[in-house]
C-alpha cells in the first residue's frame, strides 16, 4: 500500500518574534500510484507538506500516514528528490546511487543489476564514474531521481526538483518524468510553484494559498487529460497549446490571484 | 582581500621580502659588530650559522644536530598522530551525536586553554624520562585544533546532504565515515595544519624539561655551558624545520581543497 494521507495536519513554527502557521487544517489523501502536484506561491506551506511526509519535520497536530503507518522519521520507503539535488560531491554517480541499496543490505550482484537498470532508465549510461560537479544540472537531477527510484520506494517525494534547472533542461526533464510515470507508475507527491508544470505532470493538482498555508482547491486533471487526449501528444508545447490546458491554467492563476488579493 | 591597501606585484613582493631579511640580519650582525652588545649576550648571525654548520657533523651533548632533530621528529610524529587518531573520530562523533557533544564540549572547553607546557610536571611524574611525557605534551598542543577542525567541518556540512543520507537509510557509522568525514575534509586539513604547528612548538617546550635527547635538550645543555651561539643555532633549526613542515602541509591542504573543496559544488 503506497498511499500518503494528511489528516487534519497543522504545523506551527514558533519563531522568537511571532507564530507562523505554515499549515492549517490540511487534509489530503494521495492514492496508490497517483501523481499529485502541490502548487502555490512561496510561503504557502507546500514544502512543509513534503518535509512532513519525508519525516524531516513533524506536525504540531494531526497526523501524516504513509502506507497506513504514521511517519516517525526519514526512511528509504519515502525517497526524496531535492531541489538542489543533494548529491554527495565526493561520490561518483554509481556510488551515489549505490548508497541506499548498500544501506538496505542488497547483495552486490543484485545491487549492480538494479543500478544498471536505473542508469538505463534515466539515460545516464556512460556517466557512472563521473563526479556530480562534472555533470550538468539536468544530469545531476537525473542521478538524484535514479538514486531515489532505485530503492523502489513506496512513495516518491519531489521538492521543486526542476526549479534549479534552466528552462530548456526543465522541459526535457518534465517530458522525461511523464515518460517515467507511464513506464513505471508510482505514488508521487510533487511540489512546484509552476502552474504549467503541475497541470502537465499531475493526476491531481492541489492549489495552496499562504498565511496560513491551506488548500484552496483540488483539481482532478487526469480525467480532463484523458478526455482531451493530451497523452497522445509527444511534446509539452503541444499540450500547453490545447484550449483545455489553457483554460485550466487560467483558472488556477485566477484562484492564486484572488487568494493573494484576500491576504493583502 | 579587497580591503587590504596597496598593490604589490609578485616580483616586487619577493624583492621586498629579501630586503626585509637582509635588513633583519644586518641589524642583528650590526649589534655585535658595533660593540652594542657582547657576543655572548647576542651571538651574531655569522657565528650562529657557523655553529649550525658545525653541529651538522660534530656531536654536541652526545649527538649531532641531525640526530637530535630525528629524535625530536620521532616524538613529534607520535604526538601529532595520537592527536589525529583521537581527535578525528571524536570530532566526527561529536558533530553527529548531540549527547556526546553536550558531554564532551564543556570538558574540552575547560581544558583547551591550558598551555601544553603547564602539563610538564605531570608529564614528568607520570612518564619519567620515557617517551610518554613529551608525547603527552605534544598531544595537548595538537589535539584541540584537530578536534575543533573536525567538529566544525562535520557541523558545517550542507544540511540537505545529511537529510539525503537519512532518507537513504544510512546507518550512523556509515554517516560518520562516508558523509561527515569526506564532507569535513577541508576543515580537518586546516585543523591538522594548525595542530602540526602547535605540536612542534609544544615539543620544543617539552624537550627543554623532560628528555635527554632532541633539539630542545641540546639547547638546554648549551645554555648551561654558556654556549649561546649553539642555543641560537637550535632556535634557527627549530624555526627552519617548523617552516618546512608548514610548507609541506600547505601544499597538502591545497591539493585536498582542490579535490574536496572547490570541486565539490552540489
Amino acid at each position: 500500500m503506497s498511499t500518503i494521507v494528511f489528516a487534519g495536519v497543522q504545523r506551527v513554527f514558533a519563531l522568537p518574534a511571532r507564530r507562523v502557521v505554515a499549515l492549517e487544517a490540511f487534509d489530503l489523501a494521495v492514492a496508490e500510484k497517483e501523481f499529485v502536484a502541490i502548487v502555490g506561491p512561496s510561503g504557502c506551506g507546500k514544502t512543509t507538506c513534503l518535509r512532513l511526509a519525508a519525516g524531516f519535520d513533524f506536525p504540531t497536530s494531526g497526523e501524516v500516514l504513509v502506507g497506513g503507518r504514521r511517519v516517525m522519521g526519514p526512511g528509504p520507503d519515502r525517497a526524496v528528490v531535492f531541489q538542489h539535488f543533494a548529491l554527495f560531491p565526493w561520490k561518483n554517480v554509481h556510488d551515489n546511487i549505490a548508497l541506499g541499496l548498500r544501506n538496505a543490505g542488497i547483495p552486490a550482484a543484485e545491487r549492480e543489476r538494479r543500478i544498471a537498470a536505473a542508469l538505463r532508465l534515466m539515460n545516464l549510461e556512460g556517466a557512472e564514474r563521473a563526479f556530480p560537479h562534472q555533470l550538468s544540472g539536468g544530469m545531476q537531477q537525473r542521478v538524484a531521481i535514479a538514486r531515489a527510484t532505485v530503492l523502489e520506494p513506496a512513495v516518491l517525494l519531489m521538492d521543486e526538483p526542476f526549479g534549479a534547472l534552466d528552462a530548456q533542461t526543465r522541459v526535457v526533464m518534465q517530458e522525461e518524468l511523464v515518460r517515467l510515470a507511464r513506464v513505471a507508475p508510482r505514488t508521487v507527491l510533487f511540489i512546484t510553484h509552476s502552474v504549467e508544470e503541475a497541470i502537465y505532470l499531475a493526476d491531481r493538482v492541489v492549489v495552496m494559498t499562504p498565511s496560513p498555508g491551506r488548500i484552496d482547491e483540488i483539481i482532478a486533471v487526469k480525467a480532463l487529460r484523458e478526455k482531451e487526449g493530451w497523452d497522445g501528444l509527444a511534446k509539452i508545447e503541444e499540450v500547453m497549446d490545447q484550449p483545455s490546458f489553457i483554460r485550466l491554467r487560467t483558472h488556477i492563476w485566477r484562484r492564486l490571484r484572488e487568494a493573494q488579493a484576500r491576504s493583502e | 582581500m579587497p580591503d587590504r591597501k596597496g598593490f604589490v606585484p609578485p616580483a616586487l613582493a619577493l624583492g621586498l621580502g629579501l630586503a626585509g631579511l637582509a635588513l633583519f640580519f644586518g641589524i642583528w650582525e650590526g649589534c655585535g659588530a658595533l660593540g652594542l652588545v657582547s657576543a655572548t649576550f647576542l651571538p651574531g648571525p655569522g657565528a650562529v650559522f657557523a655553529d649550525l654548520a658545525r653541529l651538522v657533523t660534530q656531536p654536541y651533548a652526545g649527538a649531532t644536530l641531525p640526530a637530535d632533530l630525528a629524535a625530536s621528529l620521532h616524538r613529534y610524529a607520535m604526538g601529532v598522530l595520537l592527536a589525529a587518531l583521537v581527535g578525528l573520530p571524536l570530532g566526527l562523533a561529536m558533530g553527529w551525536f548531540r549527547l556526546l557533544d553536550a558531554v564532551i564540549t564543556p570538558i574540552f572547553d575547560g581544558l583547551r586553554f591550558v598551555p601544553p607546557i603547564a602539563w610538564v610536571p605531570f608529564a614528568a611524574l607520570w612518564f619519567g624520562t620515557g617517551i610518554g611525557g613529551p608525547v603527552l605534551i605534544i598531544f595537548t598542543g595538537a589535539f584541540p585544533p584537530v578536534l575543533i577542525g573536525t567538529y566544525r567541518g562535520a557541523r558545517m556540512i550542507d544540511p540537505a546532504l545529511i537529510e539525503a543520507a537519512r532518507m537513504l537509510g544510512t546507518p550512523h557509522r556509515r554517516v560518520l565515515t562516508e558523509i561527515l568525514l569526506p564532507g569535513a575534509v577541508p576543515s580537518i586539513v586546516a585543523g591538522l595544519r594548525v595542530a602540526a604547528g602547535l605540536g612542534w612548538q609544544s615539543l620544543i617546550g617539552a624537550e627543554l624539561i623532560v628528555v635527554s635527547s632532541g633539539v630542545g635538550y641540546m639547547m638546554v645543555q648549551a645554555e648551561a655551558a654558556g654556549a649561546t651561539e649553539t642555543v641560537m643555532a637550535g632556535i634557527v633549526a627549530v624555526g627552519l624545520v617548523g617552516s618546512a613542515i608548514d610548507v609541506a602541509l600547505r601544499a597538502a591542504e591545497r591539493a585536498v581543497r582542490r579535490r574536496y573543496g572547490a570541486g565539490g559544488g552540489r
